[in-house]
């Protein structure tokens, strides 16, 4: 599937300039994996054809707008492929001379194609959350705007120290991504002070996630499950791909409310966010792409206003001139969560405040009020730096 | 017989108290979807009544004869009688209409639609749309420049100023200010503009006495034990003299006032949380905030630059106007 959206707004006519008006064509690429999956435990959570590239289409409006003021014109190009062919789909972007692409894959795949795009390309994250590609693994031409697991746990913890909720039931998947997402638990669990006093491996057997009697089998199953563990006043689901927290809610022993991967979730925005201005946010987008916006959306989104903004404020659509300005002091992007937006300099991650949404509105949102930081509450969220082993941006 | 000479006299008294005039004040009230009216003597609220579905911003005709207001969620203008507090008539506005500017001379009305990148330039005597301008993404502040040549659009995520000719409808200039800009205001000279950056945390100072509006200064904010994130200019007004500026920073819950020669914060006054707009009663003896989370507004005595009263009013003030005298 290839499109090609392309704001070439003539402009208006404009008598004079206050600011520099240089025509610069910035030319950027979506590129998105499609893995083969099951279907996901709910229809509502079905993947739209058009997921992550609404987003897109919805930045290389507002790119347009602001750019019409400047003689900027955007034009981006959205690409699907199955993983085996996404070496391909990038070699092909680089190929048209295309130096800056949002990138939506797994962590693996993120960090293959980021090696195989090289320095003189800028890639940004806008799906991988995996610590170790902010951490060991990081690369210098990469920016990530997905948040990390980190992020979203710190984000779980600080709500449930705030409540006071310090026993924890961890729940974990039994595959590489679930572990992953549960170690950044347990270690938020220790940075904030509470404790994990159970933890139980939930096995990921493969077979069908929905059937017409699903939920009699859970029913019986999970409270087994569950049963005979330490005293507990949460249980915290870690369940990166997707196959059982869902279930957790109304089906446990001990009657507790569920958070991270179901129940309270940690994201990165959902459609039915309004504070701070977002209700025009999600009013642009449901009339572009008739749905609700989706996390994948709104982080190519983001991705493509960090572009259009330090292409507003530089000048240039030049890809080290775009990360420069991206890791700098003056950096700083209205996001529709409150504050300014604004990279980490030493691993290229996005600090931005995480929403807890239970399923229906904003529940809270965190940094929670009373976490300190000595730069930044947002750099209470996340591997800080003096943590991080990212050598990249040194 | 005793009645009658009392009135005799105190009568004449009475009328020598008249000059500092009681103006009647305006809030609109974005949750509660009413305005509340109150008397600037005795700070009373006299009225409260029903304004349509999230109003916000909030204006009066020059002759303090009409009231208007934008239901943002109504997608209209909604026009009072300041008297009777009757609905009139509505104006076309365009979509989520959220902050407007009227012409001095009552007509025409510049509306900024959040929804449309829009300007709707409104005719308010024949109730219909006389132009639309294209402008940035989530247009918010509007301004008009004294001597009207100038309606200035601020537009919130693609962070500029817009000056809209007011002959042609045509931008001739953009001055690229930091993000969020909410609020435009101009001093009563026309020479600056000020524009106010919630999310950059800045006011931008533009001077407009050059050919093109050239960006001079930004005014920064620091408190002491409020995080820098939470300084967030909002709603601005300039006292006639041209000499103190002051700025809502919405949820620090304060009001800055700046020095307009040095462009120096000199006071942070503590008001009601979430300040918002702000507006001074006709002789600029006092200033009023609306404050959105407290459910009131903070009466700020502009000489002695101090907070002397608060008062409660519907849920969650947003936008408030003073009638003229």
């Amino acid at each position: 599937m290839r499109q090609l959206w392309s704001m070439l707004l003539a402009g208006m006519v404009m008598a004079s300039w206050s600011v520099a008006a240089q025509a610069v064509e910035v030319r950027t690429a979506v590129l998105r994996i499609d893995y083969p999956t099951l279907a996901p435990i709910s229809r509502y959570d079905e993947r739209p054809d058009d997921l992550g590239f609404a987003g897109a289409a919805l930045a290389a409006e507002d790119n347009g707008t602001t750019g019409q003021f400047l003689g900027h014109t955007y034009e981006t190009e959205t690409v699907a492929v199955p993983p085996e062919e996404a070496d391909a789909a990038l070699a092909a972007l680089l190929d048209e001379g295309i130096d800056l692409v949002v990138i939506l894959a797994r962590d693996e795949d993120l960090l293959r194609l980021a090696n195989q795009a090289g320095p003189e390309v800028l890639v940004l994250n806008a799906l991988a959350e995996g610590d170790a590609l902010r951490g060991e693994a990081c690369r210098a031409n990469v920016l990530h705007v997905a948040p990390s697991y980190a992020m979203e746990a710190d984000a779980v913890a600080q709500f449930a120290v705030f409540k006071k909720w310090s026993r924890w039931f961890l729940i974990e998947g039994s595959n590489e991504a679930d572990r992953a997402m549960g170690e950044a638990y347990r270690r938020a669990a220790e940075k904030f002070g509470a404790r994990v006093v159970e933890d139980r491996i939930y096995e990921d057997t493969g077979g069908a996630r929905r059937t017409d009697t699903g939920h009699v089998m859970v029913q019986r199953q999970l409270p087994v499950f569950t049963q005979d563990a330490s005293d507990h006043q949460i249980v915290v689901a870690a369940d990166a791909t997707g196959y059982f927290a869902p279930y957790l809610p109304f089906h446990l022993w001990d009657p507790r409310p569920v958070m991270g991967s179901a129940g309270l979730r940690p994201v990165s925005f959902h459609g039915a966010h309004e504070a701070w201005g977002a209700t025009q946010f999600q009013t642009r987008f449901d009339a572009l792409a008739g749905r609700y916006v989706r996390e994948e959306d709104y982080q190519t989104w983001l991705a493509l206003r960090v572009i259009g903004e330090a292409v507003t404020r530089t000048g240039s659509a030049d890809a080290d001139a775009i990360r420069d300005y991206a890791l700098g002091d003056e950096f700083e992007l209205a996001a529709f969560k409150g504050v300014p937006v604004s990279f980490r300099q030493w691993n290229g991650q996005l600090r931005q405040p995480i929403l807890l949404y239970d399923g229906r509105i904003t529940a809270s949102v965190s940094p929670q009020d009373g976490f300190l930081h000595q730069s930044s509450p947002l750099d209470t969220l996340g591997i800080d730096e003096p943590e991080s082993t990212c050598t990249a941006f040194q | 017989m005793r009645l009658a000479f009392l009135s005799a006299c105190c009568l004449p008294a009475l009328l020598a108290a008249a000059p500092a005039a009681a103006n009647k004040v305006f809030v609109s009230n974005e949750r509660g979807n009413t305005v509340t009216v109150l008397d600037s003597e005795t700070w009373a609220v006299i009225e409260e009544f029903d304004a349509g579905n999230r109003p916000r911003g909030i204006t009066i005709s020059p002759d303090g004869a009409l009231l208007y207001v934008c239901a943002s969620d109504d997608d209209t203008v909604r026009v009072f009688d300041t008297e009777t507090y009757e609905e009139l008539y509505t104006l076309p506005s365009g979509p989520d209409p959220e902050l407007f500017v009227l012409h001095p001379s009552g007509s025409p009305l510049y509306i900024a639609n959040e929804d449309d990148n829009l300007v709707t330039v409104v005719d308010t005597e024949s109730h219909t749309v006389e132009a639309e301008v294209p402008v940035g993404v989530e247009p918010e502040g509007m301004a008009i420049s004294p001597d009207t040549r100038w309606v200035v659009n601020t537009s919130e995520t693609t962070n500029m100023a817009h000056f809209i000719d007011t002959g042609d409808y045509a931008i001739k200039h953009n001055v690229l200010v930091d993000q969020r800009p909410r609020y435009a205001e101009f001093t009563d000279d026309g020479k600056t503009l000020f524009v106010t950056s919630e999310i950059g945390g800045t006011v931008s100072v533009i001077d407009m006495k050059g050919d093109a509006p050239e960006l001079v200064h930004k005014i920064e904010f620091e408190v002491p034990g409020v995080l820098p994130e939470w300084l967030q200019p909002v709603g601005a007004k300039v006292t006639s003299d041209g000499k103190w500026l002051f700025v809502a920073l919405g949820p620090a819950n304060r009001i800055a006032v700046i020095d307009t020669e040095s462009y120096e914060v000199v006071k942070y006054i503590l008001v009601g949380q979430r300040v918002w707009q702000l507006a001074f009663t006709p002789d600029e003896e006092y200033l009023l905030t609306t404050n959105g989370n407290s459910n009131d507004i903070t009466v700020i005595d502009v000489a002695a630059q101090e907070a002397i009263k608060s008062v409660p009013v519907g849920q969650q003030p947003w936008g408030v106007v003073v009638a003229p005298d």
